[in-house]
């Protein structure tokens, strides 16, 4: 009750000094209120500095197109406050003629980056940006994708024409020969790492300035694996969206599904039954241990280490022989459905898990031994790559990252979703903040998702696997050959696709690299109106030259796989 | 010497080449297969029975690579560097005793020869780097420069206590002096040597002029065919000859007891080799200043204490 009253309080001060307008309260619960553009700047860093309570991160920045709705823009910022574990949205209208916005880099440092994807995505100038330039698409793509008179498939548009001349043009600013930035002295050195690089687990691009071995300064450059899901996500139904939830982390199999289909079943108000719920929370313990595990092989072999990759993928072989049984997939199960799951668990799976269970206390003490209890790694590893507290919510880092510092934040805990306020299990953290304490963060925390898939299979509840609303959940398809009612709704629903109820709805779930969130704009049709997709990597990346200036280049590598990133799940 | 003798030698040197070039190959087939072993895999087993002629399908594809120089490179400097590194390698073999009456040269200054030449190798490195023209390359040249002045005095210095108590610089006196094997002697000075060993092969955990996870492959980057098996070969023969001097002058060389020289020689050689391999599997790399710090902060000390101990209880042992 403390909490509303606070809330109101909040939103009246807003309304009274900064002219915000209060809007209906969405599904997802989250106050939101529009601002004038212009004052924007003043009242988010009020809300971050002065507010009751104070919204420290920046935890999205992002936009809608309303043309197909009649409006023109509509920017959202979605502020969280870890110390009064609330949320608060704040959206700007503008026009869709030449939108221009003030940047709130000089609030959060975290808004560079979204302010970048602003422009890019949706053409939105950003008045006062430090860096405007597109971020996800290539300098030179014509067009911002995410507006609704983009073109969705490559066959709604023109053959793509690329002159000579301009082709040209575009190679010549990749020229690194005479390459010099501002400010740099003649004895620092510019080195290209990646996009294809053994130390950039995939696709990422990063000009290093360097002195001798010393690192000046890093830019990422990232978007080579922009695949475009959010904008996919506006041509699919509901349902037909969750396989491409998948391959946002590929590592993490249906650690994205959850909270895709937990924004859509908030959307809807659809009631989850328990033993779907519990078959989430295990299946999704089992991908965070598999996400880890490919973590611990890549981070081992950034420092040079030879053995740990393939012993960690050896483990990680019997866990995706587990999700098979379970799931019939392995890395992408798309095993999740709207209303809880696609099939109810097969014979033997009881054994197949605690197999599992048993095999991998013993994997992950010789993980232990291999990485944080060798003296070598130690020695490489400790001091380098330091965040403190207030660097990482600054910068929107989440996850380990964050439990990294010394701040106890985990969503499952904190707003506990999928009834994980029933499981036993700890939060494992570290103050140090290096990449020493990540490495230790991140084991212990497979060994608290083993206790907890223990849990799940020890209480597994009976009962249905699927919501029987037959209004959002497909109807089972053994009854569509006994009834007509049955084969209608399924034919209904599967090729035309179900139609969801108008609104908006945030849904964060902590994923293995940090706080995932869904938001899913519905217009009552088909498909998603609008679905905003905002990983943990991405502002993990956007920290790596704050995390790495000073440091030496061979330190580069290992910092940057203590944050554990996937390329996917940065450009998305 | 008549032209028989002439004959004979220029032999047994091709000999002697030919037989070192091909242990170096198949040991570049056994760390595949025993780092397979050790990492859980399978290695190289489909040329040849059990993969035994991977090495020669190895040799012949690069081998009949393209000679390719990048056209930014210094042409003759790039040329040269590879060469070096395998050259100054086979020297020092020259030196090498095998057994009691295996033998090419005996040198009565063989030991200060090899800390020579393995001086030398290290140009290879730094040219090859240099002269790609390239900046991994340039920071892998770099790298393995400031190795090389880490490990080289303690090394030296470790050796020293060996001399002192063979009296010769000869190796194959130096083996005869160690009724009891010098490790026994000198645990702290083996110790030292290997480790600086490691540094000089530049292996894990010492790899840092290759580093690939940073370098993507270091000094050797822009190379490929022929000149990449060069480096390549100069690597695995380094081992090679760092597990020798190793049981020559701490192991005892060819003496124990029931097998022949010969025999003896080779188990403890292969057994260092072995010791090269398990390393790579189990360790990280170090840092370069890391690795500095270690060679001048803890080694160069450790090999000085060494040093004095043995001259002390020497002086004390002919004293009484």
């Amino acid at each position: 009750m403390a909490d509303k009253d606070r809330q109101r309080a909040l939103t009246t001060q807003l309304q009274t000094q900064f002219n915000a307008i209060p809007s209906e309260l969405p599904h997802d619960r989250i106050n939101a209120l529009s601002i004038p553009a212009e004052r924007l700047t003043e009242t988010l860093a009020f809300l971050k500095h002065k507010a009751e309570p104070r919204f420290e991160m920046l935890f999205d920045l992002s936009a809608i197109d309303e043309t197909e709705r009649d409006g023109g823009l509509t920017v959202f910022y979605q502020l969280l406050s870890l110390s009064g574990n609330a949320d608060l949205r704040l959206k700007v209208s503008l026009s869709a003629e030449a939108p221009v916005l003030p940047s709130v880099c000089t609030v959060w440092s975290a808004a560079n980056w979204y302010e970048r994807e602003l422009y890019d995505m949706f053409g939105i100038h950003i008045d006062g940006h430090p860096d405007l330039r597109r971020i996800l698409m290539p300098e030179y793509w014509e067009g911002h994708p995410l507006r609704k008179a983009h073109p969705n498939r490559a066959t709604e548009m023109p053959p793509y024409q690329l002159p000579e001349a301009r082709y040209r043009s575009i190679m010549e600013s990749y020229r690194a020969e005479d390459y010099h930035e501002p400010g740099m002295s003649n004895e620092e050195m510019i080195l290209n790492i990646g996009p294809t690089h053994p130390g950039t687990h995939g696709l990422l691009r990063l000009v290093v300035r360097l002195l001798g071995e010393e690192i000046r300064d890093v830019k990422p450059d990232i978007g080579f694996h922009h695949r475009g899901a959010e904008k996919m996500a506006e041509r699919q139904t509901y349902h037909s969206y969750i396989p491409y939830t998948d391959r946002i982390d590929y590592l993490a199999g249906v650690q994205n599904e959850l909270p895709y289909v937990l924004a859509v079943e908030q959307l809807a108000g659809i009631t989850v039954p328990p033993r779907a719920q519990v078959i989430r929370v295990m299946l999704c313990e089992l991908c965070r241990v598999a996400s880890h595990l490919v973590w611990v092989a890549s981070y081992a072999h950034d420092t040079g280490a030879l053995a740990p990759p393939f012993y960690a993928f050896r483990e990680r072989e019997y866990l995706y022989d587990v999700m098979e049984l379970i799931t019939g997939g392995r890395m992408h199960p798309s095993f999740f459905r709207i209303g809880g799951v696609a099939l109810d668990l097969p014979e033997g799976w009881h054994e197949a898990v605690q197999g599992f269970l048993k095999r991998m206390p013993a994997a992950i003490d010789e993980y232990q031994a291999l990485l944080p209890n060798n003296p070598i790694l130690r020695g490489r590893t400790r001091g380098i790559g330091v965040l403190s507290i207030a660097e990482a919510i600054d910068w929107g880092v989440s996850g380990p990252n964050l439990r990294a510092c010394g701040l106890e934040w985990d969503l499952r805990k904190r707003r506990p979703y999928s009834g994980y306020e029933h499981y036993d299990f700890e939060i494992p953290t570290a103050t140090e903040g290096d990449a020493l304490a990540r490495t230790e963060v991140r084991l212990e925390e497979m060994r608290q998702s083993l206790r907890i898939v223990e849990q799940a299979m020890q209480n597994m509840p009976a009962g249905p696997v699927l919501s029987a609303e037959a209004r959002y959940a497909f109807p089972r398809k053994e009854a569509t050959l006994q009834d007509i009612e049955t084969l209608i709704h399924h034919f209904i629903a599967v090729s035309r696709g179900m139609r969801f109820p108008a609104g908006e709805s945030l849904f964060v779930t902590e994923a293995p690299k940090g706080m995932n969130g869904y938001f899913v704009v519905s217009d009552g049709s088909e498909n998603p109106y609008r679905l905003r997709i905002r990983t943990p990597s991405f502002p993990h990346i956007q920290a790596l030259a704050l995390l790495a200036r000073g440091h030496l280049l061979a330190d580069l590598i290992p910092i940057l796989g203590s944050l554990d990133y996937v390329l996917a799940d940065i450009d998305r | 010497m008549n032209v028989a003798q002439w004959l004979l030698t220029l032999a047994s040197l091709g000999l002697v080449l030919l037989g070192l070039v091909l242990v170096a190959a198949f040991m570049i087939y056994g760390e595949r297969r025993i780092l397979a072993l050790l990492q859980d895999r399978l290695g190289p087993n489909r040329a040849g029975p059990f993969g035994l002629l991977q090495p020669v399908a190895d040799i012949l594809k690069l081998i009949s690579k393209e000679n390719f120089v990048p056209p930014f490179a210094d042409r003759m400097v790039y040329t040269i560097a590879p060469v070096i590194v395998p050259l100054t390698v086979l020297l020092s073999f020259a030196v090498v005793p095998v057994s009691e009456d295996w033998w090419l040269a005996d040198l009565n200054i063989a030991l200060l020869y090899v800390l020579a030449l393995s001086s030398l190798r290290v140009y290879g490195l730094i040219l090859g780097g240099w002269s790609s023209n390239s900046k991994y390359p340039l920071l892998g040249g770099l790298r393995s420069a400031a190795q090389m002045i880490s490990y080289e005095l303690p090394m030296g210095l470790a050796l020293v206590g060996v001399v002192m108590l063979s009296g010769s610089f000869s190796l194959k006196e130096i083996v005869a002096a160690q009724t009891l094997p010098f490790i026994v002697l000198q645990p702290l000075g083996f110790i030292i040597f290997l480790v600086c060993g490691i540094a000089e092969t530049n292996r894990l955990p010492f790899d840092l002029p290759e580093a690939e996870n940073e370098l993507a492959a270091g000094y050797n980057t822009e190379y490929g065919g022929i000149q990449f098996a060069f480096f390549y070969l100069g690597e695995y023969l380094g081992i090679l000859l760092i597990a020798a001097l190793v049981t020559l002058l701490f192991l005892g060389g060819w003496h124990g007891p029931w097998l022949p020289g010969v025999v003896w020689f080779a188990l403890k050689t292969l057994a260092l080799i072995f010791l090269f391999f398990w390393l790579r599997t189990s360790l990280p790399r170090l840092r370069y200043d890391q690795l500095m710090d270690f060679g001048w902060k803890v080694m160069l000390p450790a090999a000085l204490l060494n040093l004095l101990m043995t001259a002390g209880l020497g002086l004390f042992w002919m004293e009484n």
